[in-house]
């Protein structure tokens, strides 16, 4: 260990351009390994939900005296793999064929563009030269932009393909992504607030701080406060509409536009195009773990500071080592953990409809985020000039004028309107529209 | 201006890379007019759009590339992107059949006294000017571009026109949606 770290402080100071290309490929390779097994995770997580099997023979391998080696059907993801290199990569004879091959590619981009703003370890000792790959100063406003990119390869390959499936598929992941994008900037807006910086290994940072700024020994994981909360649970639902998956599958809903987008791609360019959506759900839930729950931190638990006070090497010391050096597991297992949220959402939810999808996002998502922004701010600022009793004041009077005002609007803009006719459909009574149509047909 | 006095400046790494990135936006921008598709010359303004936020990042100026990337390419160019796949417009609905028309030739002196007007006041200032005039090392250090400096800078000096501009898109934003949903009496 202490060679590695000696190793990379050679680096640091005499190949800079090798060590930012370790650093990259330390956060490219991972990703592409782990896309193959993110697949084999679904598909057996979703049986054991459903109560299947699941893929679990491919890889098991039969010795001459009848042992087994068993993979639990781990290699299944790279047979399929292979499968889709081997099978006829179709071009339909009316594509836009520009759009058609760069299509896959810019779904493809964001995943690995976006993990490079991510910190998988503490910015401090070993890790602070190996990560992020590019410790940027706007690092959230960074991931917003780049994860909103993913929307161009939907949206082209929908048009490139040039089938009226395709494009609808396309147009539906469009007004999605634009819905739901401001949603889950505004709920990351209060979180930029409170720890004081866009870049992402602060916000990590501000986490390790402690709980509400009282507790002592816990971290302040922004999951914990109640901004913090209200914004996770709106990321999250954002981040699910971001990257297209079931209850938000509308831009490939199997049921109403065969495939959607990627109807028209066969072998590996659809590979791709799963690729990119596996890859950015791993990502995404990395960018959860970074931004609300403590990052690269194991438990919320501050170790450093408890073993400071400590005497001698305790457990407090090598419990603080310990989250160090597993500092990139712990990270792994985030991302993870991202991963089982989707596909146990996948297991759960049926697929929204679309008016229901619009009415969440710009209705109830975003309303709520913007509210919560209001709130944190005012509450940052109360705090500053009457310290936090003052604050838990002004912010509960902010909530009550805020229900108050919303109220008052909500009468003032029904006043002259009246509530949508009930309308039923009566079979028995099928006579009586007869004759009306009848009189349509006769006009 | 003696020519022999004139001092070129010396061909940085940054200036290659500025004169790069200035050659495609040059190459895009022209894309975009020149493409009969629509869909091409959105994404060659795409394109564009963001080398232009390739130039803001090698200037140092982190916050206002981004913000390009962000309200641009993330947001605008994707409704454009769905407006014009909605229109689902043909390409001869768009190219002007004519064979002859008078009103370009009277347009062409027109248009070009504007783009002689436009090139003189951008190039007056760099008449005298021999070093470009980038922000060196400390400035960066100190914040230029930066998200910090751009937030005092907008609620400190600029905090007028900054709410009149809110203001405004506020407007806008009430205007578009009252003019949707006016109902026409037919």
């Amino acid at each position: 260990m202490k060679d590695i770290g000696q190793g990379i402080e050679w680096l640091s100071v005499n190949q800079p351009m090798t060590l930012a290309a370790i650093r990259v490929l330390l956060m490219v390779l991972p990703i592409l390994v782990i896309v193959p097994g993110l697949i084999w995770y679904e598909r057996r997580l979703l049986s054991w939900m459903q109560d299947r099997v699941g893929p679990n023979r491919t890889g098991t391998i039969t010795l001459k005296n009848g042992k087994k080696i068993r993979t639990f059907g781990l290699l299944q993801p790279i047979a399929d793999g292979v499968k889709l290199f081997f099978k006829e990569d179709i071009t339909p004879a009316t594509v836009d064929r520009v759009l058609y091959f760069i299509s896959p590619a810019i779904a493809l981009f964001p995943a690995f563009a976006v993990a490079g703003t991510l910190p998988w370890g503490p910015g401090y000792g070993t890790y602070g030269h190996l990560t992020p790959v590019w410790g940027s100063e706007i690092g959230v406003l960074y991931m917003l932009a780049i994860s909103s990119l993913g929307v161009y390869g939907v949206v082209l390959s929908g048009y490139a393909s040039n089938n009226k499936y395709s494009l609808m598929g396309g147009l539906r992941g469009a007004a999605q992504l634009i819905s739901y994008e401001l949603a889950m900037a505004m709920s990351l807006a209060s979180i930029i607030l409170v720890s004081g910086s866009l870049k992402l290994t602060e916000v990590v940072k501000a986490q390790e701080g402690q709980l509400w700024g009282v507790v002592p020994g816990i971290q302040n994981w922004f999951i914990f406060t109640p901004f913090g909360f209200l914004s996770a649970v709106i990321f999250l639902i954002c981040m699910v509409a971001e990257t297209n998956r079931a209850p938000f599958d509308l831009p490939e809903a199997e049921n109403e536009i065969i495939a959607g987008y990627h109807t028209e791609f066969s072998s590996m360019k659809f590979a791709v195009f799963f690729m990119g959506e596996y890859a950015m759900m791993f990502i995404f839930g990395g960018i959860f773990g970074v931004v609300f729950l403590g990052g690269y931190n194991m438990l919320p638990i501050q170790w450093a500071e408890l073993a400071a006070n400590a005497p001698g090497y305790s457990f407090l010391h090598f419990m603080r080592d310990l989250n160090y050096w597993m500092a990139p597991l712990t990270f792994l297992g985030k991302c993870a953990a991202g991963m089982t949220f989707y596909i146990w959402l996948r297991a759960t939810l049926p697929r929204l409809r679309y008016d229901q999808l619009m009415a969440l996002g710009w209705k109830f998502l975003l309303p709520a985020a913007v509210a919560n922004f209001i709130v944190s701010a005012s509450w940052i600022m109360a705090q500053k000039l009457w310290g936090w009793q003052g604050a838990v004041g002004a912010s509960i009077g902010a909530v009550l004028i805020a229900i108050g005002l919303y109220s008052a609007i909500r009468k003032a803009m029904n006043k002259g309107t009246t509530a949508m006719e009930k309308r039923s459909v009566e079979l028995s009574e099928g006579t009586e529209t007869i004759p009306s149509i009848r009189a349509v047909e006769l006009v | 201006m003696d020519l022999n006095q004139l001092q070129l400046p010396a061909i940085t790494p940054n200036m290659v890379i500025i004169g790069l990135l200035g050659m495609i936006a040059v190459v895009t921008a022209i894309g975009v007019v020149a493409f009969n598709n629509p869909i091409r010359s959105m994404l060659s303004l795409v394109a564009n759009f963001f080398t232009l936020a390739f130039i803001y990042f090698s200037m140092g100026a982190d916050m206002m590339g981004i913000t390009q990337i962000v309200v641009y390419t993330g947001a605008i160019m994707v409704l454009f992107l769905f407006v014009i796949m909605l229109l689902n417009l043909s390409t001869d609905s768009l190219v002007a059949t004519k064979k002859f028309d008078i009103k370009p030739l009277l347009a062409l002196p027109v248009g070009l006294g504007v783009f002689a007007l436009i090139l003189s006041q951008i190039l007056m200032p760099f008449k005298d000017v021999v070093k470009t005039s980038a922000p060196d090392a400390t400035a960066t250090a100190v914040g230029w571009g930066s998200p910090q400096a751009i937030g005092r800078t907008l609620f400190t000096g600029y905090v007028w026109p900054f709410e009149v501009i809110s203001l405004l898109l506020m407007v806008g934003i009430v205007g578009a949606i009252l003019l949707a949903r006016r109902r026409v009496e037919v």
